[in-house]
């Protein structure tokens, strides 16, 4: 016997209670949002305007993330990379679903043999780390920000791909699925009515934590060389130019590397919030 | 990195199919084995096809990238390139051969050192899997103590060991690395700025790979723990009269490492990888810094090499967890 | 509903030859605080625990009984508000002890049994080690003779070769054999009380009978037991003492032959009539409720009405499965059994009994092996699943579990809309008063239609999934263990309901269950299969009061009454019976 009543109570209740996560989250994104589609209202300053006078100046009023070494306000140029790095990243995190979605509806849905061979491809894949997978498609692509978001969006498709190929799976082994076939409908009506939906609605969760992953990557790669290069506001370029300045002006590679920190946080609390909603609406 | 956590829980082992009667054992272990050699197989094939995929005439690359210059190279010139590396066969026997060198333990020859890629790796690999090592034992530590102490307590210190957690395991590791650099080495000058051979220097590197992992494993840990806190054996144990922190050792810490257990192959292969970062911040030796320089320069040998032998540690490592599972969790053994 | 008043001086006067109080509730209130407020859960619980005697605390889910049995042994939870005139164990004064005292208590000087061992012993140790952590708790003896000690538990609660057993964990046990372990990690420092909550839920009833003897077992020796039940004919002859609660409250309080054979408080009595059996049948099992089911004639099936013969035929089937390891199972073998217009056919059978696949094989959702079933006279499970899906409407199902047969982010209105046969109702207006006229004929309120599963009740859930079976206008309804998840109150309504739905639109049930209670309520004639077979079938008269096989007298022995004299019969304490295989 369950207390099914209490906990009928219970969720209706945790869903009236808005979060503050929730809405930190989507207010900073938000943020990011507007500096990447007009900069201009965020900014202080023009990103390109050299003051070799200003040059290495720490964070102040003025300059808020101070100044690199040819005296450009780092906030404005943060601001003004917005658009590249979000770009980048909505762009991986696009592909890396849409192959993971390819792959994984045929490892759930095809036929024994095709299911069994791509089966063994996201296995395969997955043997490869994500930043391991970016560097070999570099190496063979060069780099340049659209080998950047092919390459980091191979990268963390296999990982994807499972998670689509479990959820269809569960769906498709769902009481609900069999209750429609008791009903008597078709193969074709049950997947259109109650597969794909079910299994599509987690990849919303799953995207917004994929782009937060993406610039991370991105930027990594541009850290150790191998990304969007300098003089690109582009912020894992401002981190590989900064990183000569480490020992006089950490904060050249610190502040920019605290906002895709930030960035990648929200978008992880965002998406962590849409799936446990999600999860609570299914087994609660 | 969450998404590939989900996917392990989602993907229940599909029933096995087929009428032999090999004991359920025998059974797993070869069906086990059969996944590896094809998990190795086909990241020997992804990197074979990464080579001849490099566009451009292979053996002028090679020219070019042992020269560092880029030109047009004459047939006379190019002739001993494609005798060295068989590009004159046809691609099937050229991928005959990588597979059948691979199997001696040959991967290949550099193009830019102009040296077998096993002798580069060979001597850098030691640092990477001393760094490696260390990494996950820090992890494991980090990850049990922080779960252990935290973990179904009252809402707000749940609130705030599940917060370390998130946010630990998005830390990009360069910048983590940065921020330990700038304050242990720089300011508190505990710790060397180049990570040199010493004991010394491979704490703040093992640091900066652990601290994320010790982050994402807890985020699965910490779910198994709490669910395990709740379950009714739990409550049995209590009502025999025992203890809290001997609960939580004694019963619960086994069911909940089994999730992070299985993401061990997956970690070690994410921290070799991940040994490119801290190896690069650090100034450390390893196969990390080996690795940038050849993607740099498309060597690609030396980056394929790399790339089989992660999939190599991911595939043993696997087999290897399998193994700790029947430790830990016995019933793995009947079904 | 408020507190019956007990009569002090006549619970005094019952019990005053009887022997001392062990335990004594007196005014005990529990509430849980919440965002700074606190909710009562348990409301003035008084009673005394004497020794050798059971007290049993019976009521329906969230009644607070569990709440008040956790109460007892300090472990209530991190955020309860717990308060009492008194609480004494013995000389212990269980008001204000600190964790450290409450640890040495918990085990030793109260033992407590929760339900299925399966998940309530730790799955990854040997049950031997379970056992003896409880004896090194507190302090018992050194390493061997704990560890004979073990092995004489488990003798003394009728586990045989127990050198092998304690080496075994709970998964490799069977299910009498494993909650005997439970027992004896319980018994292991011979506590003067036992509490046991929900001890015998979601075991099978043989083993149940068994469990319930290894207690009375125990009573007879001095341990004085709290019995904690949903199931009033679960305490009925173990009792000496019932406290019905609900809400929170003890509505009713009494020996438990003053609360068995006249119960004062109405929600008493509603719970007894709720539990039904064979005397039952024909009888409403619950009070009238305020939504009664609307009666429609909007169960239009003309298309089949002149079909006289049996709705549903099966023959010889026989279903296989591969277990991972290689061995063949048969999960179903030769069942055949037809079922006419109207009737109600049981199909009972304990766990693993194949019942749930018969049915399955009858809602052609799972093919046999071998064998056939036929459909209102035509094939069914012969044809390709395209030529059935015209026929599909003749059939449906109602499960266990309806919240994971709805899909997630459907409402009722979808969820019934989309069960109407295509084609068979012209306009959407049409359509959308057909599924009010469904809801009302399983008594639910137009108000529903927009609201998802999620957010109904547990009975509420049951009577939309009835109303989705009902939707297409079927001849046949499967019921596979369709009330076996809700409350016995709850259950009651449901019963009611079929019966009333059945009478109707002539309705054929294919019911299936594990409760012998339900099944003969309910059946005309009746299937009861063990591992797969049939071993005995006829009419349910028959085969409740002149049982032929031993396996059918076996269950009806075990079947626990709300008779207290009744002694268990067919259970004994060493497992020689047939159902005790070791898996």
């Amino acid at each position: 016997m369950t207390a099914v009543s209490e906990r009928t109570v219970t969720a209706v209740a945790r869903k009236r209670r808005i979060s503050v996560g929730f809405t930190a989250s989507a207010i900073t994104l938000a943020i990011f949002v507007v500096a990447a589609l007009a900069p201009n209202i965020l900014s202080t300053q023009d990103p390109l305007a050299m003051d070799f006078t200003q040059a290495l100046q720490s964070p102040s009023l003025a300059h808020w993330f101070g100044t690199d070494e040819s005296g450009r306000d780092l906030f404005s140029r943060v601001v003004y990379g917005t658009r590249e790095s979000l770009a980048i990243g909505v762009g991986a995190a696009g592909l890396a679903i849409l192959v993971a979605l390819v792959l994984g509806s045929i490892a759930a849905l095809a036929g024994r043999i095709p299911a069994g061979i791509v089966n063994r491809l996201i296995e395969v894949l997955f043997a490869f780390p994500t930043l391991l997978l970016a560097l070999l498609l570099v190496s063979v692509l060069g780099a340049s920000p659209i080998t950047l978001v092919i390459s980091v969006g191979l990268g963390s498709a296999p990982g994807y791909a499972r998670m689509v190929r479990g959820q269809i799976l569960s769906s498709k082994n769902s009481g609900y699925v069999e209750a429609a076939r008791a009903l008597g409908h078709s193969r074709f009506t049950i997947f259109r009515q109650h597969i794909l939906p079910n299994a599509l609605r987690p990849l919303i969760a799953i995207f917004t934590m994929g782009v937060g992953q993406s610039i991370v990557w991105a930027s990594g790669m541009a850290f150790i060389g191998l990304g969007v290069a300098p003089p690109s506001s582009e912020w894992g370029a401002l981190l590989d130019a900064g990183r000569a300045y480490i020992t006089q002006a950490s904060w050249l590679v610190v502040l920019p590397g605290f906002v895709i920190v930030v960035l990648a946080l929200a978008a992880t609390t965002l998406g962590k919030h849409i799936q446990s909603s999600l999860e609570k609406g299914e087994t609660a | 990195m969450t998404h590939t956590l989900l996917a392990r829980k989602a993907d229940a082992p599909a029933p096995a199919r087929g009428r032999l009667t090999v004991s359920p054992r025998t059974r797993s272990v070869i069906d086990k084995l059969i996944g590896a050699v094809v998990v190795l197989w086909g990241a020997a094939t992804a990197a074979f096809l990464a080579q001849i995929a490099l566009p451009g005439d292979r053996a002028t690359t090679i020219l070019n990238v042992r020269s560092g210059q880029t030109q047009l190279r004459t047939p006379e010139e190019l002739a001993p390139i494609n005798a060295e590396y068989g590009l004159q066969n046809p691609i099937v026997v050229q991928y005959l051969d990588y597979i059948g060198g691979l199997l001696r333990g040959d991967l290949g020859i550099s193009y830019q050192q102009h040296r077998p890629v096993w002798g580069i790796i060979a001597e850098q690999v030691g640092a990477t899997l001393t760094l490696t090592a260390v990494t996950l034992v820090l992890a494991w530590l980090i990850m049990v103590f922080w779960v252990t102490l935290t973990a179904g307590r009252s809402s707000r210190i749940r609130a705030l060991g599940s917060g370390v957690d998130t946010v630990t395991a998005g830390l990009p590791p360069y910048w983590l690395g940065i921020i330990l650099l700038l304050v242990f080495a720089l300011g508190l000058g505990w710790f060397p700025v180049i990570g040199g051979a010493g004991a010394n220097g491979i704490v703040l590197p093992a640091l900066t790979l652990a601290i994320p992992l010790a982050g994402f494993m807890g985020q699965a840990t910490r779910t198994e723990f709490e669910r395990s806190l709740d379950a009714p054996f739990i409550v049995t144990a209590r009502m025999r009269g025992m203890g809290d922190l001997s609960i939580r050792l004694r019963h619960v810490l086994r069911h909940a490492v089994l999730p992070a257990v299985t993401l061990s192959g997956w970690a070690i292969g994410s921290t070799i990888s991940g040994a490119v970062i801290a190896e690069s911040l650090f100034t450390r030796p390893g196969i990390g810094r080996v690795l940038i320089a050849a993607v740099d320069s498309q060597d690609l040998p030396v980056v394929t090499g790399i790339v089989v032998l992660v999939a190599a540690a991911y595939v043993i490592t696997n087999l290897l967890v399998d193994l700790a599972y029947i430790v830990i969790d016995p019933r793995m053994k009947n079904s | 509903m408020t507190i019956l008043d007990i009569d002090t001086e006549q619970r005094t006067n019952q019990l005053d030859s009887t022997p001392p109080v062990r335990l004594s509730v007196d005014n005990l209130n529990v509430g849980f605080e919440r965002h700074g407020s606190v909710r009562p859960v348990v409301k003035n619980v008084s009673f005394d625990l004497r020794e050798g005697q059971c007290v049993a605390i019976v009521g329906e889910s969230g009644s607070g009984k569990s709440v008040t049995a956790r109460t007892l042994v300090g472990l209530t939870g991190g955020n309860a508000v717990v308060d009492a005139d008194a609480l004494r164990l013995g000389d212990e004064n269980l008001t204000a002890l600190s964790p450290k005292r409450w640890r040495s208590i918990r085990g030793r000087r109260i033992g407590f049994i929760l339900q299925d061992a399966l998940v309530s012993l730790d799955p990854l140790r040997p049950v031997g080690k379970e056992i003896e952590e409880a004896l090194k708790l507190h302090g018992w003896g050194d390493r061997t003779s704990r560890k004979r000690k073990v092995i004489d538990l488990l003798t003394s609660v009728g586990v045989p070769s127990p050198e092998n057993r304690s080496r075994q964990r709970p998964d490799e046990l069977s299910g009498g054999l494993r909650q005997r372990a439970l027992i004896a990690s319980a018994l292991a420092l011979d506590p003067e009380i036992v509490i046991a909550d929900e001890p015998t839920t979601a075991l099978d009833v043989t083993v149940q009978a068994q469990v319930l003897q290894l207690l009375e077992e125990m009573k007879q020796r001095g341990t004085s037991i709290i019995l904690i039940s949903h199931d009033l004919s679960v305490v009925a002859h173990l009792a000496d003492h019932i406290l019905v609660m609900s809400g929170g409250e003890v509505v009713e309080q009494g020996s438990a032959h003053e609360i068995l054979t006249a119960p004062k408080h109405p929600y008493t009595q509603s719970l007894i009539n709720a539990v039904p059996s064979r005397e039952t049948r024909g009888t409403r099992l619950a009070p009238a409720t305020g939504v009664a089911p609307v009666h429609t004639a909007a169960h239009a099936n003309d298309e089949h009405a002149g079909f006289d013969g049996p709705v549903l035929e099966a023959e010889g089937l026989v279903k296989n499965f591969t277990a991972p390891d290689g061995t063949l199972t048969t999960a179903v073998n030769n069942v055949s059994f037809t079922l006419g217009r109207g009737e109600t056919l049981g199909i009972v059978g304990e766990s693993g009994s194949g019942k749930s696949t018969t049915a399955r094989i009858a809602l052609a959702l799972d093919t046999a092996d071998a064998g056939t079933v036929r459909l209102l006279g035509q094939d069914w499970s012969a044809v390709p699943e395209t030529k059935r899906r015209r026929l599909r409407k003749q059939i449906s199902v109602v499960y266990q579990d309806p919240l994971s047969s709805f899909d997630p982010r459907w409402n009722v209105e979808r969820i019934l809309l989309d069960s109407l046969p295509a084609g068979a109702f012209a306009t959407a207006t049409a359509r959308r008063e057909r599924v009010l006229a469904l809801l009302a004929q399983v008594g639910l309120p137009d108000s529903v239609v927009h609201r998802f599963p999620l957010q109904l009740s547990g009975g509420q859930r049951q009577r939309v999934a009835i109303a989705r079976a009902l939707a297409p206008s079927p001849s046949i309804v499967v019921l596979d263990e369709a009330v076996s998840a809700l409350d016995v109150s709850i259950q009651a309504q449901i019963l009611d309901l079929l019966v009333d739905l059945q009478k109707e639109f002539g309705l054929s049930y294919l019911f299936i269950s594990h409760d012998l209670g339900v099944i003969s309520h309910l059946s005309d004639r009746v299937l009861v299969m063990k591992d797969g077979v049939v071993v005995e079938s006829g009419d349910a008269d028959q085969i409740f009061t002149r049982p032929a096989h031993p396996y059918t007298q076996e269950l009806l022995g075990a079947l626990p009454t709300l008779d207290e004299s009744h002694t268990v019969a067919g259970a004994s304490v060493s497992p020689s019976s047939s159902t005790e295989g070791q898996e």
